[in-house]
């Protein structure tokens, strides 16, 4: 078994209830639920494999394909969509030149979009990985995209 | 500890905040701050303080409301009131050292309003602002005042003396506090706490659990997130209450994985109530024992619903259980007893306890108690959160605190109780916003979102968009929720891509009849509310999409073209470089045009336009080929 996951596993006591808590923590520590570490979960847990899919793909959270490193999510609750959160969505992929859900080839960015990450009042907003970035015009993301690439340089 | 002495430390430390002789600085760092800049404004004054050897300080708040005005900070001069100032970026932050911390200049114009003694200053008592006025701040007496991640804050404030009387109380004398109190479910349902804890106390297990639904997943609101980022032990301290109430000796918070500051506030909530003994084994001496555990939701809006909540808190997908059930009172979590209330419900717990519950049900109307908080948010001036006594009226709400529609414009609907609630438009202006009042009225108080919505937002448009949110978040059990919400948003697709036909009106009517009728639970039971309120109210934007092909709003795309207005074209060609379907043409310097049949209407030519021009229009309906 992949050490990672041993590691993850040794916190728990292989209980049914413990199984998302358990694969939030793999997708955490892999980025996404790789196959085979989906199959070790499915033993330790005592549960087939095909429940333990059942339960993952029921829930937004979990990714079953490598993830960027950079997660952008663009926010589409009622308050962003009445305030333009539509055009800031196109303005992400003309600029990461990928589709809402894809990652970019590179692993650097995955966009995605939530049903509402809470900061209406000052909406559009995206979150990019655990930050806030509100009151957004397309403007404002092309800019974003230009100092984040002087950062990298 | 004896609470006395727990109590002692917490007022010594808070007093000696108040009698600070240095300058103490408040910073408004909740998620809405944040993302405005609240931390970069704060890294200013360090950098400030250090840089000219000012002792002074810092602490970060929650959210006091009007998040339009973030980031707000406010400072306290030794012996002087309390000033808010809003909007203060790192450039006013430095302003504000030099002028009002070193210097005497109070800079009234960035204030916002102050609490304390007025004296001298040129600046509002903020209570006294329209945007308060109206308000009534019993959840919210904290935020913005006091420092969420410091125990000592909260119990300096009458945190935790609630638990204190409440483990002294025989069980079923808090109940009936809860009971005059009035107090009804703030997650949305209404169902009344007093009788749901009875239930809770009356179920025979020996195990029972104690549940907070911070699965807050309504787009559009963001209530229970200020609450546990601006005073997350409100929480923890009605949930044990709970605990000793029926019986139970763990609790689990449901919080959402999208809301990362609040599970860390959560988290270190809970560390600092268990070392001073006010969580875990024995508290406070009195032989009741209760932890608290953290789950966090994968992201199932459907999860809000409890026996969705409580199957996915099992290692199981979260479909609601087919009714009649037995009451989750009865058989919940792990097939056990389990009280399930929402952050805001266990929030106001705590204070029903301290002031009694006649003090509640003194708030409101007859039959809502107390008050509603309300996320206030969409196209009108001041949003921000907000609360407000329940009977409040809609106009007074948006007018009054709300400051009214932004830019100008005119007020169109009101969207209440998030993807199950409906739109209302202005003839229910003057509706008191209660549970009974609001659903009479075809909407629903829901958990608390309020999106406030002009002519620019197209209701047809705003009905297609509830559409696609819940058939993407129906968990597929019940048929007519799966395929009846999937049918009609394929008609309301077709509608705003300009190719409805006259018989789908009737159609969405007949399957959201369907859909409604035909679901097992609250998210399919309430599932087409979107839609057959906005057919109702505004059947006649319906009807101008599908006969005229127009869209007056300006929001569908197929329904609206661009052109140029020959008067005030410059011919700078800037649209036309912009233009990503090469359907603009013109000579520089000359008249540019649009080529109708090229367009596809991405507004990236109006977006450029430069403001001193203004000279590309956007029209409803779909231009004959060729232009104006």
């Amino acid at each position: 078994m992949e050490e990672r996951l041993e590691k993850i596993l040794s916190c728990y006591d292989g209980k049914n209830f413990e199984l998302i808590p358990i694969l939030q923590e793999v997708q955490h520590e892999f980025g996404y639920l790789p196959e085979s570490e989906m199959s070790e979960v499915a033993k330790f847990v005592g549960l087939p494999k095909s429940r333990i899919y059942g339960v993952a793909t029921f829930f937004e959270q979990f990714k079953f394909t490598p993830q960027g490193k950079n997660l952008v999510t663009v926010c589409r609750g009622t308050a962003c969509h009445v305030r333009g959160a539509k055009r800031i969505l196109e303005e992400f992929e003309d600029k990461l030149n990928i589709k809402e859900g894809e990652t970019t080839e590179d692993l650097e960015y995955t966009l995605g979009t939530a049903a509402c990450i809470g900061c209406c009042a000052l909406a559009p907003c995206v979150m990019i990985n655990d930050d806030v970035e509100a009151k957004l015009t397309p403007k404002k993301v092309a800019k974003f995209f230009s100092k984040e690439t002087a950062d990298e340089i | 500890m004896k609470f006395s002495e727990i109590k002692k430390r917490a007022d010594d430390e808070w007093k000696q905040l108040q009698q600070s002789k240095e300058p103490t600085l408040f910073i408004g760092a909740a998620t809405c701050g944040r993302s405005a800049g609240a931390l970069e404004t704060k890294k200013t004054f360090q950098e400030e303080f250090e840089k000219r050897g000012i002792n002074a300080n810092i602490v970060e708040v929650g959210c006091l409301g009007p998040c339009w005005a973030e980031p707000l900070i406010s400072i306290v001069k030794p012996g002087g009131p309390n000033i808010f100032y809003k909007n203060v970026t790192a450039k006013r932050a430095t302003e504000l050292v030099e002028k009002f911390i070193i210097g005497d200049d109070p800079l009234p114009e960035f204030a916002l309003g102050l609490v304390g003694d007025k004296g001298d200053y040129d600046i509002p008592v903020l209570w006294d602002l329209p945007n308060f006025k109206a308000q009534q701040r019993v959840l919210f007496r904290n935020f913005g005042f006091i420092d969420p991640t410091n125990i000592n804050h909260y119990i300096a404030n009458d945190g935790y003396s609630g638990l204190e009387k409440a483990i002294s109380m025989e069980q079923t004398a808090v109940i009936e506090e809860l009971k005059t109190s009035g107090l009804r479910g703030r997650g949305g349902g209404g169902f009344p706490a007093g009788r749901k804890w009875e239930a809770g106390l009356q179920a025979k297990e020996k195990e029972k659990y104690v549940v907070c639904n911070a699965d807050e997943g309504d787009p559009g609101a963001f209530m229970d997130r200020s609450v546990l980022e601006g005073e997350p032990h409100s929480v923890l301290e009605g949930m044990i209450i709970a605990g000793y109430t029926i019986g139970a000796q763990k609790g689990y918070i449901y919080v959402r994985a999208e809301y990362p500051l609040a599970v860390k506030r959560l988290q270190d909530a809970i560390h600092q109530a268990t070392d001073m003994g006010l969580l875990g084994e024995d508290i406070l001496g009195s032989g009741f024992s209760f932890e608290i555990s953290l789950f966090q939701g994968a992201g199932a809006f459907v999860c809000g619903e409890s026996t969705a909540l409580t199957l996915s808190m099992e290692g199981r997908r979260g479909m609601p259980k087919a009714s009649p059930r037995p009451r989750t009172t009865e058989e919940g979590l792990f097939d056990k007893p389990t009280l399930l209330n929402n952050v805001k419900t266990f929030s106001y717990v705590p204070q029903i306890i301290n002031r009694g519950g006649a003090w509640l049900s003194a708030i409101g109307t007859e039959k809502s108690k107390g008050t509603a908080v309300f996320a206030l948010t969409g196209m009108v001036n001041n949003c921000g959160l907000i609360e407000v006594p329940m009977g409040l009226t809609v106009r007074e709400i948006i007018y009054d605190i709300g400051g009214g529609i932004s830019n100008d414009k005119t007020f169109k609907a009101v969207q209440t109780g998030g993807p199950s609630g409906g739109c209302l438009p202005k003839q229910f202006l003057d509706t008191p916003v209660d549970y009974d009042s609001l659903k009479a009225a075809g909407s629903m108080m829901g958990s608390g979102g309020m999106v406030i919505m002009d002519e620019t937002t197209c209701m047809v448009d705003i009905a297609r968009y509830f559409l696609d949110f819940t058939q993407k978040e129906s968990c597929g059990q019940c048929t007519l929720c799966k395929l009846g919400t999937k049918q009609m948003l394929n008609i309301l697709e077709d509608i705003v891509d300009g190719k409805g036909q006259p018989k789908d009106i009737d159609i969405l009517l007949e399957i959201g009849k369907a859909v409604n009728g035909g679901s097992l639970c609250g998210l399919g039971q309430s599932a087409a509310n979107p839609v057959l309120t906005t057919i109702k109210y505004f059947r006649e934007e319906y009807e101008e999409h599908i006969n005229e092909k127009r869209c007056s709003a300006l929001a569908c795309k197929a329904l609206i073209s661009y052109c140029i207005d020959a008067d005030k074209c410059k011919g700078c060609t800037i649209c036309a470089k912009a233009c990503p379907a090469d359907a603009i043409s013109g000579e520089k310097k000359e008249v540019h045009v649009i080529d109708q049949s090229k367009c596809i209407q991405c507004g990236m030519c109006l977006e450029k336009c430069p403001k001193k021009f203004r000279a590309v229009e956007c029209v409803p309906g779909r231009l004959n080929e060729g232009g104006k």
